[in-house]
């Protein structure tokens, strides 16, 4: 039995490994839960999500060690752009966050690309950059405070805050 | 802050003898040598002279627990209990029955005296080979009374010195981040305290994020990261003034400093466009220097000990790797290539190791490997610790570890930990609050 598993195991990662042909580097993250809420290990629920008008999500979510924004997040931001053209007084702060399963250097130089991400797609939707700041806390303001996949993937995140 | 106490040492008696213990530091603490710490002796009216200005009962005592704990903690000595010493402390600082010591199995034994003289705190002691029943080192030193710890420490490292023939790391203090408050929300501040985590003080109220704070080895600065007015920026701080500055005038997020071996630069990161380079300033004539150009993240920067190379961490192969290139940016080398993810290198002071964080199937490691990455070595495996800092003597790491959280949430600590070279003798360093980001300074004498 016990064998049986293992064997298996390695089976899928030998296959996992020609797959992706950068083995043991990337997905070091266990995704073990399977929640409904994540897809991949990206978070996909809304228990943290707040809203900047009437349909307009304030924050994106992001897999482990990334800052390739989703289909999800890509409408997230197009809504939020088109909030952003209807109110040209606005300015908002875009946060970038990272989970906690990393070194804290880095992760705060992951939080500044992912917000960087979001950033550029709002420009990219007409938002001038000079109406964006972008600011990283890293791993050092998580929304929560698990130990688990599912806490981490509430923390990867690009959080648009109005800044007046 | 901590004024510059002028400390007089002398030689008491040239040493002669030539030693014939000697303690393999390589072994870590397989086999501590048993020594004996005999308390300092007082006469009465110094011991009342100290009694009141330092409010202490006996300061020779209070001082021979200071060399016992040190050489304890340390790994390499095993000091015996007290209760078996068969001399009296003055006289055994006389002359010590060998034979006495050597019943009880103390290979080395350590004597002293301490006077009041002038107002001043006057500490002799005497480093004695049991077996050979010889002297091997004695010293004298006159500092104020308020000093005396920092003497426990000098004695101890002397000590360490005479019986492993490298440098001692105890006369040196630890700059860290105290963390208070919910995970979600922590409060930090800088923390100072001695190396064995007495005369804790906070320098910073706790009204701004604050992180990474390294010591500049060169002298008592140090170099963090801030979020004043929310703007996360590299700053100095001079410990002694609390005078405090922003270092250069970067459009965005300045991280990771730590300063030049001679303490003339701080080398650092700096963020924009979502890719991270590393940059020096020199704090003399404030020219900014670009070092790395490269769409990935480079940050965690270290200088050799000769200032010659750096090490720092890139993704720039698609995960965090450690790299090693010359001063000037040339010459870059990938020299990590082991399974999982590295991460904040430090070079030893010795020069000749790097140390490193390590990220592999969910757990992390504390570990070392040589310059060019051979010789990989995982001293500790935990869940999550990161960030280590070299003893000055390049023997000892120290790092924080943070716990996991129960399914509610709840349970979350972050403590500083120390750890042989050797991946033996690892023990937590008490502070008064959650603790983290630790930075070894120094010998704060000679």
């Amino acid at each position: 039995m016990r064998l049986n598993k293992i064997l298996k195991n390695t089976l899928l990662v030998l296959a996992a490994c020609l797959v992706l042909s950068a083995c043991a580097t990337k997905k070091e993250v266990a995704t073990d839960i399977i929640t409904g809420q994540m897809q991949g290990d990206v978070y996909t629920g809304t228990d943290t999500v707040e809203y900047l008008a009437d349909g307009v999500p304030d924050r994106v979510f992001f897999a482990t060690n990334e800052s390739i924004l989703t289909t999800a997040s890509r409408e997230t931001l197009r809504a939020q752009a088109a909030w952003l053209r209807k109110n040209p007084n606005i300015n908002v702060v875009l946060e970038g966050h990272a989970d906690e399963r990393g070194t804290r250097e880095y992760n705060l130089a992951l939080g500044e690309r992912r917000a960087n991400a979001a950033k550029d797609y709002l420009m990219t939707y007409g938002i001038s950059s000079d109406r964006i700041t972008v600011l990283s806390y890293g791993k050092e303001r998580p929304v929560d405070s698990g130990s688990n996949p599912l806490a981490w993937s509430k923390n990867r995140r690009s959080v648009t805050v109005k800044a007046n | 802050m901590t004024k510059k106490i002028l400390i007089l040492l002398f030689i008491l008696i040239p040493i002669n003898a030539n030693a014939l213990i000697e303690v393999d530091i390589t072994r870590g603490n397989l086999n501590p040598l048993p020594l004996a710490v005999s308390p300092l002796s007082i006469d009465e009216k110094s011991r009342k002279g100290f009694e009141k200005i330092l409010k202490k009962e006996n300061i020779g005592s209070e001082i021979s627990k200071i060399v016992e704990n040190n050489l304890r903690t340390s790994g390499l000595f095993n000091p015996l209990d007290k209760k078996a010493f068969l001399q009296a402390p003055d006289i055994a600082n006389l002359k010590p029955r060998f034979e006495d010591w050597n019943l009880i199995k103390a290979q080395a034994l350590i004597t002293g005296k301490v006077n009041y003289v002038d107002d001043k705190l006057r500490v002799e002691f005497r480093l004695w080979d049991v077996l050979a029943a010889k002297e091997m080192m004695a010293l004298a030193f006159t500092t104020v009374p308020n000093n005396w710890r920092r003497v426990g420490h000098i004695i101890s490292d002397k000590v360490y010195e005479r019986l492993t023939g490298e440098k001692g790391y105890f006369d040196t203090r630890i700059i860290y981040v105290s963390e208070e408050g919910p995970k979600t929300q922590r409060i930090k501040k800088l923390a100072i305290m001695d190396q064995d985590g007495a005369n804790n003080k906070f320098l910073t109220l706790g009204n701004e994020l604050v992180l990474t704070p390294r010591f500049n080895p060169a002298s008592q600065m140090v170099t963090y990261l801030s979020y004043f007015k929310n703007m996360p920026r590299v700053y100095l701080l001079d410990i002694e003034t609390g005078t405090q500055e922003v270092v250069g005038d970067f459009p965005g997020m300045t991280f990771a400093p730590r300063f030049s071996p001679d303490g003339k630069k701080i080398i650092m990161s700096f963020a924009k466009d979502g890719k991270s380079d590393i940059y020096t300033m020199d704090l003399e004539n404030r020219i900014v220097e670009k070092i790395t150009n490269h769409q990935s993240i480079d940050t965690s920067p270290s200088y050799s000990p000769d200032g010659k190379y750096i090490t720092f961490n890139s993704d720039r192969s698609g995960y965090q790797q450690i790299y090693v290139m010359k001063n000037d940016g040339s010459d870059v080398k990938r020299i990590s290539f082991g399974n999982g993810l590295y991460g904040t290198p430090v070079w030893s002071p010795r020069g000749d190791l790097i140390a490193f964080t390590k990220l592999h199937k969910g757990k992390f490691y504390i570990g070392v490997m040589r310059t060019d990455g051979s010789g990989e070595r995982l001293l500790t495996e935990n869940y999550y610790q990161e960030a280590p800092s070299w003893s000055p003597n390049g023997r000892v790491l120290i790092f924080y570890r943070e716990t996991k959280t129960n399914s509610k949430g709840e349970g979350f600590s972050a403590k500083l930990w120390s750890i042989d070279l050797t991946g033996y003798n690892e023990r937590q360093i008490k502070t008064p609050t959650d603790a983290s980001d630790p930075s070894w300074s120094s010998l704060l004498s000679n």
